[in-house]
């Protein structure tokens, strides 16, 4: 059936697994302050929390089974793609607080309401993945950041997490500006915040040239670019990845990232594919810049989340090829790509947070040395994770389809972007040179004397572990299952051709 | 033979269960090691011997296929098509002509002595190293059968891993240097073919789903016009020659070469360079044929060849150390299998082969040798031995036979090959084929001297002295029979592997024939 959104019921009805994630998260807030701060409590709330996500993950699986559609000029959308987005949200958000329980001692952290603003910041993600409106855009991004600003202030013991949080906070709100005026400046060329109805006012009133539209796609790039940390709106993401609590650093690394690029492409793809020769430009160079800058800083770095930081900052370019490809294709590229960056990253900071020894802030490459020989499991994971993340086949698993993915959606593009998918390939390479370090460090270097052995690893971390190796390999050598259901998750087709009414030319040369 | 092979249906299931058996056995492998907590001695006895076994049941396996596989017939022999990722056109398909056959076999075949050459000289983390030779005897012999892109694209990376670690771990002491240098310079030439293949996938669909079954895109591919494929056929060849290693992109191979442990080098150079070799054969040259055969481009090929095998030959003669002389003597081989190929005769083609094949033979022998000499000396410098045929007699014997045969003398394996290069590229190319024949007189020039420099010479270090009653063992000798014989074989009698191989290079070379000529100018979406 059809939802009707300007009817209360429908709308409530279209957003039933948001509202449900919503009033679960108030009342285990209650729940959080019910009993003082104990590392018991904190557990018995967090166990509560992955309860709740459970079910909302069946609620949009029912949903999306279900089928109900809403007419594309509402608010919020009922299409694969939400459901898809969800999905790999709700995921993230599942991982991060079963990571979170367990290190959360490490940290020192007894707050119970940690998780709450987990729980929080995924129903803002869960409305931006569904957002139709620019307002409601903006409101699923403002209640993500929010929480996830204090999530990077949760160790209050540590100056560098206090650091992360105001750092990401302030740049954080100049990029909101950014985004806001934007938005503002669209709305004054089109009269319009819905956005396929923006689209839609492109095209009647030929706002293709119009410059305030033009500035305020401009604007808003910005704003988004600084989100999903594209270069050279990236400054922020290493210093805060490395100074947050490990879980939250591959919530913001995996998750946020996910939800802000899903947003970021419906909006592009909907609203703005008919001015697609004015920003594609831009998008092109900004990934180019993205994929050449992050891994070449990669390279660099000494510490494991610094360095998965600017590994994130090259998928969030690798990504952008996606956004620039504009296709159906592209579309479903990208929802399979974030699932399998969703599962090799939160691998990754799984074992960063197990191999953290307590009270301990700076994670080091150089802790991993040798450490085959004293945890060959615990290595070998994180060998999968990297090559997952390099996009190397079998061992890498579906890390390599989903590059592979991204790469055909480039060249299949309407745009032709063969030269985009060389430039993707080779800057790969340079990532060869540091996920492989820690690979050699890990592997091909002795044991130092006198290293602390890794502490326990507890069993919900030790599940984030196995589950993620077991998703990545299997996937990898049979991803159709997935294949075939991020194909339903495409957007529709737009009726744009290689060199039809909208300018849209190849953007490689 | 083939009325019971076909009995038991062995061309329906021999190929997948080539594949699948390595993979068990690495499995096999890693729950030994962790079911049984043992002293590193006793784990390196239990995994070496499981090792074997495996291989050894690989290799008898894979031996029905001289017999059940027609090598006259135009299909593909011991063909496999089974669904894989319907969505993007990629299929599980394998099968196998003479070629493939051949090094297939040799793979097969290599690596249960690969296993007995690594037999004491591996002591630590034995089973993730055997675990880690069979995933690398999966990924290679899939290389070899695969006949989807996808398939081969994904067995053709799947070995860089367990290389880069075999390097990495085992290797001597630039081995960390030596392992990520080898894993760039491959990634960075099989990357570019990666969006070849997809490009040619894409264009194979048609705007539909994408189609990556071999025969479908070498009929698509042969016809587009050279502007279109200039730039594939450039990707596929950038790859390929990266793993021959053609000259410039070679210096990736002393390195790895010398610093692998013994079962490594034998692998890299017996096998995993003729991949290379085996991509322009079966990919490369003929999906484009008129860009392969295009006079500038062959121009440029032929001389890089040339260079390969001149320059190899010199370098490899000023090397102080054994195995790097070796490794750059394989430059100089491979460059003869580069010329065979793109001079495009049937005999050259043959001779192509043969070189490849007889190359790794005596290559994998004289790295064999080279490790077990090792292992006493623990120096491989050519100025520290001497005299060791008056302590070592039957290694002496075996060096000498082993480095003729690479030297190319008649009678040898390595003739055959070489001569049929020659013969074979003189008619279309014959200014190549005459500086190319002065290698053979480099060849003897470098192996001989340090052969005399390492097994004559008088005895005059005490080292040396002491190799006295520490001459080969039974295994040692039980592992270099079979290439000597080989060795003998197919230098006196190399009929039944030219006879496999024919019809295989024929077809090759009138498919390319055909291809260059008639270009049709309005296929593909040549840009």
């Amino acid at each position: 059936m059809t939802y009707d959104l300007l009817n209360p019921v429908g709308l409530s009805a279209a957003l039933l697994p948001d509202l449900l994630l919503m009033g679960g998260a108030i009342i285990l807030m209650l729940l959080a302050a019910w009993r003082p701060d104990s590392d018991a409590h904190q557990r018995t709330v967090g166990l509560a929390s992955i309860g709740l996500l459970v079910a909302t993950m069946a609620a949009v699986v029912w949903m999306s089974v279900r089928g109900d559609t809403a007419p594309d000029t509402g608010v919020i959308a009922m299409d694969g793609f939400r459901w898809m987005v969800d999905l790999v949200i709700l995921l993230g958000a599942i991982g991060t607080i079963a990571l979170a329980i367990e290190h959360n001692v490490r940290d020192g952290i007894t707050q119970a309401e940690s998780h709450v603003l987990v729980l929080f910041a995924a129903s803002g993600m869960m409305i931006l993945a569904g957002a139709r409106d620019l307002m409601v855009v903006f409101l699923g991004i403002e209640i993500m950041s929010v929480a996830v600003y204090v999530l990077a202030g949760l160790n209050r013991r540590s100056a560098r997490s206090a650091e992360a949080s105001l750092k990401y906070f302030l740049l954080g709100a100049f990029a909101t500006g950014f985004l806001l005026y934007g938005i503002a400046l669209v709305y004054g060329a089109t009269g319009q915040t819905q956005i396929v109805e923006i689209g839609n006012a492109i095209r009647r009133y030929d706002l293709a040239r119009n410059p305030m539209l033009l500035v305020g796609i401009g604007l808003m790039l910005v704003g988004m670019a600084f989100k999903v940390a594209a270069v050279p709106f990236h400054m922020w993401a290493p210093d805060v990845y490395d100074g947050s609590p490990t879980p939250i650093s591959a919530f913001m690394a995996a998750t946020v990232k996910a939800a802000a690029f899903a947003s970021f492409l419906r909006i592009w793809y909907e609203a703005f594919y008919t001015v697609f020769s004015g920003w594609a430009h831009a998008v092109w160079w900004l990934a180019v810049v993205t994929m050449v800058v992050g891994n070449v800083v990669a390279l660099s770095q000494k510490n494991i989340k610094r360095m998965l930081a600017y590994s994130s900052i090259v998928h969030s370019g690798y990504l952008l090829v996606a956004v620039t490809a504009a296709s159906v294709l592209a579309s479903t590229a990208f929802t399979f790509y974030v699932v399998a960056y969703t599962l090799a990253t939160f691998g990754a900071f799984a074992v960063v947070a197990s191999m953290q020894q307590a009270g301990e802030t700076d994670a080091r490459i150089s802790d991993y040395e040798g450490l085959w020989q004293v945890r060959p499991w615990l290595a070998t994971a994180m060998a999968v994770y990297l090559l997952a993340l390099l996009g190397f086949p079998v061992f890498g698993g579906v890390g390599f389809f989903a590059k592979w993915y991204i790469i055909q959606a480039a060249i299949a593009a309407p745009a032709g972007l063969t030269v985009l998918a060389v430039i993707l390939v080779l800057t790969s390479v340079i990532s060869a040179g540091y996920y492989l370090q820690v690979v050699r460090v890990m592997f091909m270097n002795p044991r130092p004397a006198g290293a602390a052995d890794p502490l326990p690893i507890g069993a919900l971390t030790r599940a984030v572990l196995a589950v993620t190796v077991v998703l990545i390999l299997g996937l990898g050598l049979f991803p159709s299952r997935l294949v075939e259901i991020t194909q339903g998750s495409g957007f529709r087709q737009y009726p744009y051709s290689p060199s039809g009414e909208f300018g849209l030319q190849s953007v490689d040369r | 033979m083939t009325q019971f092979l076909d009995g038991i249906g062995y061309n329906g299931w021999i190929l997948p269960a080539l594949l699948v058996l390595p993979l068990l056995g690495a499995l096999l492998m890693v729950l030994q090691s962790s079911m049984q907590k043992q002293e590193p001695e006793a784990a390196m006895r239990s995994a070496r011997s499981l090792a074997f076994g495996i291989f050894l049941a690989e290799a008898v396996l894979s031996l029905g296929l001289w017999w059940s596989v027609d090598t006259v017939s135009a299909d593909w022999q011991a063909y496999v098509d089974a669904a894989w990722i319907p969505q993007w056109g990629a299929r599980f398909t394998v099968g196998i002509d003479g070629i493939a056959l051949m090094l297939i076999l040799l793979t097969t075949l290599l690596m249960p002595l690969t296993v007995l050459g690594s037999w004491t000289s591996v002591r630590v983390k034995t089973h993730a190293y055997y675990a880690l030779l069979l995933i690398l005897t999966t990924g290679m012999l899939g290389v070899f059968m695969a006949l989807d892109l996808v398939l081969f694209y994904v067995m053709w990376e799947v070995m860089l891993v367990p290389m880069y670690l075999i390097i990495g771990i085992w290797g001597g002491q630039r081995r960390l240097y030596a392992s990520i240098k080898f894993f760039i310079y491959t990634m960075v030439g099989s990357l570019l073919m990666l969006v070849a293949i997809i490009t040619l996938g894409l264009l194979a669909g048609k705007g539909g789903p994408p189609v990556f079954n071999y025969d479908v895109i070498l009929e698509m591919a042969r016809t587009m016009p050279v502007s279109g494929s200039f730039w594939l056929f450039g990707a596929f060849a950038v790859a390929f020659a990266v793993k021959v290693p053609m000259f410039p992109f070679h210096t990736w191979l002393p390195d790895a070469h010398v610093e692998a442990p013994t079962a490594g080098s034998v692998i890299l150079a017996a096998i995993m360079l003729k991949m290379g070799t085996f991509g322009f054969v079966r990919f490369a040259v003929p999906l484009f044929p008129a860009v392969a055969m295009h006079p500038t481009v062959r121009t440029v090929m032929l001389v890089l060849a040339v260079i390969g095998i001149v320059y190899g030959a010199l370098v490899a003669l000023v090397q102080p150390d054994f195995k790097k002389l070796v490794a750059y003597s394989s430059v100089s081989h491979l460059g003869f299998v580069m010329l065979g190929i793109f001079a495009m005769t049937v005999e050259s083609m043959q001779g192509a082969l043969m070189v490849t094949i007889s190359h790794g033979i005596s290559t994998g022998a004289l790295f064999l040798l080279i490790g077990m000499i090792y292992e006493r000396r623990h120096t491989r410098q050519i100025e520290d031995f001497g005299g060791i045929a008056k302590v070592m007699p039957i290694f002496a014997v075996c060096l000498t036979i082993v480095s003729l045969s690479s030297i190319g003398v008649p009678g040898t394996n390595g003739f055959v090959g070489e001569f049929l290069v020659l013969v074979g590229s003189f008619p279309t190319q014959p200014y190549y084929t005459v500086i190319a024949a002065t290698s053979v007189i480099f060849a003897a020039a470098y192996l001989l001297w340090a052969v005399q420099r390492i097994i004559y010479n008088p005895l005059v270090k005490p080292e040396n002295e002491a190799l006295k009653g520490n001459d080969l063992n039974w295994r040692e000798i039980g592992l270099l029979t079979p290439l000597l014989i080989g060795i003998l074989w197919l230098g006196v009698y190399p009929k039944p592997v030219l006879n496999k191989t024919e019809a295989a290079a024929e077809r090759i070379v009138r498919g390319v024939e055909a291809g260059r000529m008639a270009p049709a100018p309005q296929a593909g979406r040549g840009r």
